[in-house]
């Protein structure tokens, strides 16, 4: 298979990041609960740090598009977002290289892992096959939206606390089917019918116990809340 | 990935037009198909026509009692409308038994029939592949043919199966496919718009150039049947059919008075098998009438170095589904 990286130059998107690249903000990917299992001190240190709510991403407001280009808006995470993107962008790629949400993870890029599950209006899709011009005026909602503030949402919680990953690369797009699940009358609270609606976000850790049991606690949390 | 130009179309009759403008164009429903394939450069489009915003996106039930579901209307949707389930049970479980939760979000109704195989010599773009490469040859027949490739309506130029769950539901059921091309629109039936590879494995179905499919139009329920798709696979989810029956069947006083049988995962297109319905009519519903079409329904059927375990599975998915439903 054809593992293209992210794309460059003419076939894709311009790299540019909206935030300064720190170490923190790398860390900060990797997803909050995943740090703050390490146990060194020094990364408890910045485990701590990276509990703090994320840096917002600036708007972005492109100019006029140039040639070849088209330009769409997107509302990610509740924040507008004015670009050009050439048309065979990928979703995908412009939210993790022009926005700078690396949350959202490329694993087999065509598919089949579910590593870049996202909300497109509130419905968890593959980023990975979605062209972002064909999301102009779309809201995406990614793992970087899901907590408020400095709460975690319950699902984040109880991932951390049932220890639902080893390497955590699967875990934004864990994270982003289990919620739109969760908000799914059609998919009853049995541990059968989540490990089906679940079966399209491929752990290569194995986590898929804990995973299970995080979620089915969350979803006790949720109802208790509401 | 490659470049192409995009345009999103807002009605069918500008879609076909942009289609048509463009040399090498696609249209793009839900992309899982054709953007994996232009990713991997199996297909390439230098145009790509957006036909999301058509508004071909509802299900409608006809006077006639037939039901008419959009171009557009995703796998999710289809599999969850209660019409679907309560009148159409084998489709909505066909649906659902296919790829995952996201990706059914994103298919669609004339993408998931429009889908194209899963033979790994197809996607890598360099083997021989006269689907891919026509005259190249088929590197399936003497290579790797265990889990997607078929035992029946094979030819010797390729023999991967046609992968899609909801086609095979599709067939059984009976339905039309509603086109609409710069010279107006036609109705196929749904029998026929899947052709067999033949010599020409490269023409994989009944579309003219430029040709939109709008809608595809199911046949109307057959009063007193239940129905129900049986998907058997390498793992219990997220797997393509290696063997899967949809079957549709009416019983009156134990005699069966109405069947409908058509097979995924062992023919190179949604295989209805009508000889193997022809003879449950009138039989009582038991094993032996169920044993005696299941083997009709596998007759003809040609095994390949690794697939031959294909033709009793095979078998066994129709023995079942009908035992199932009869109970
Ligand atoms: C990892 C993975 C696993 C899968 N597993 C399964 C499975 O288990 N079972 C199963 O059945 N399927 C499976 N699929 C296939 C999936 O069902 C199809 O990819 C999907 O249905 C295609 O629909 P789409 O809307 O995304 O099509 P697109 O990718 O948008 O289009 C597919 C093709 O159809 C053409 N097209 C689309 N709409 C029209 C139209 N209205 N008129 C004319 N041409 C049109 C396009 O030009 C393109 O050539 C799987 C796919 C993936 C990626
Ligand atoms: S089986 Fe068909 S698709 Fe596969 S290599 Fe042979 S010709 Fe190509
Ligand atoms: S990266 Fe999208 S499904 Fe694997
Ligand atoms: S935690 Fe490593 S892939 Fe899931």
């Amino acid at each position: 298979m054809d593992h293209q990286d992210e794309p460059t130059g003419r076939g894709g998107v311009e790299t540019f990041d909206a935030r300064s690249p720190s170490r923190r903000r790398f860390l900060k990917s990797m997803g909050v609960s995943g740090l703050a299992a390490a146990t060194a001190p020094a990364w408890t240190q910045i485990a701590q740090a990276s509990q703090a709510s994320p840096e917002p991403v600036e708007p972005q407001q492109d100019g006029a598009p140039a040639e070849g280009e088209q330009q769409i808006t997107l509302t990610v995470n509740g924040q507008q977002h004015v670009l050009n993107v050439v048309p065979n962008a990928v979703l995908l790629d412009v939210l993790r290289l022009r926005l700078g949400l690396t949350g959202t993870k490329k694993g087999c890029d065509h598919g089949q892992c579910g590593a870049c599950t996202l909300h497109v209006n509130g419905v968890a899709v593959n980023a990975c096959l979605s062209l972002a011009v064909s999301h102009d005026g779309d809201e995406i909602t990614t793992v970087e939206g899901l907590a408020s503030g400095d709460a975690l949402h319950p699902l984040q919680q109880a991932f951390w606390e049932h220890d639902a990953y080893q390497c955590g690369y699967c875990t934004s797009g864990q994270l982003m089917s289990a919620a739109a699940v969760l908000n799914n009358p059609d998919i009853d609270s049995s541990d059968a019918a989540l490990r089906e609606a679940l079966s399209g976000n491929i752990c290569r850790c194995g986590a898929y116990k804990n995973i299970l049991a995080a979620v089915q606690d969350a979803r006790g949390r949720m109802e208790g809340s509401s | 990935m490659r470049a192409f130009d995009y345009s999103r179309a807002d009605s069918a009759e500008r879609a076909i037009a942009s289609h048509r403008d463009g040399a090498q164009a696609s249209y793009l429903a839900g992309g899982t198909t054709l953007l994996d394939l232009v990713k991997l450069d199996v297909m390439q489009p230098s145009r790509v026509v957006d036909i999301n915003r058509l508004g071909l996106d509802r299900i409608e039930t006809l006077d006639d009692g037939r039901v008419r579901i959009g171009a557009l209307v995703t796998n999710t949707a289809l599999a969850s409308d209660e019409r679907i389930k309560r009148d159409y049970a084998v489709l909505s479980e066909a649906l659902m038994s296919g790829a995952t939760t996201q990706l059914r979000n994103k298919a669609t109704t004339a993408g998931n029939v429009m889908q194209r195989v899963r033979c790994p010599y197809f996607r890598d773009g360099v083997s021989a592949c006269n689907k891919r490469e026509p005259g190249s040859g088929c590197a399936a027949i003497g290579g790797f043919n265990r889990s997607v490739h078929a035992v029946l309506g094979t030819s010797e130029h390729c023999i991967a199966m046609h992968p899609s769950d909801m086609c095979v539901a599709m067939a059984a059921i009976g339905a039309t496919v509603n086109v609409e091309g710069p010279n107006g629109s036609r109705d196929i039936d749904f029998l026929d718009f899947h052709l067999l590879p033949g010599d020409d494995p490269a023409r994989e179905h009944a579309l003219e150039a430029d040709e939109l499919i709008t809608h595809v139009t199911l046949d109307a329920p057959i009063g007193g049947s239940r129905s129900g798709y049986l998907k058997l696979r390498d793992r219990a989810s997220y797997q393509f059919a290696l063997a899967s029956s949809a079957v549709i069947v009416a019983v009156e006083g134990g005699t069966i008075r109405d069947a409908r049988i058509a097979l995924g995962g062992v023919g190179t297109k949604p295989w209805r098998a009508r000889e193997a319905e022809q003879s449950l009519i009138g039989q009582p519903a038991g094993e032996r009438s169920f044993q005696r079409a299941a083997e009709l329904a596998l007759q003809g059927a040609v095994p390949y170095r690794q697939n031959a375990y294909k033709i009793p599975l095979g078998k066994q998915a129709v023995v079942r589904n009908l035992t199932t439903l009869t109970a």
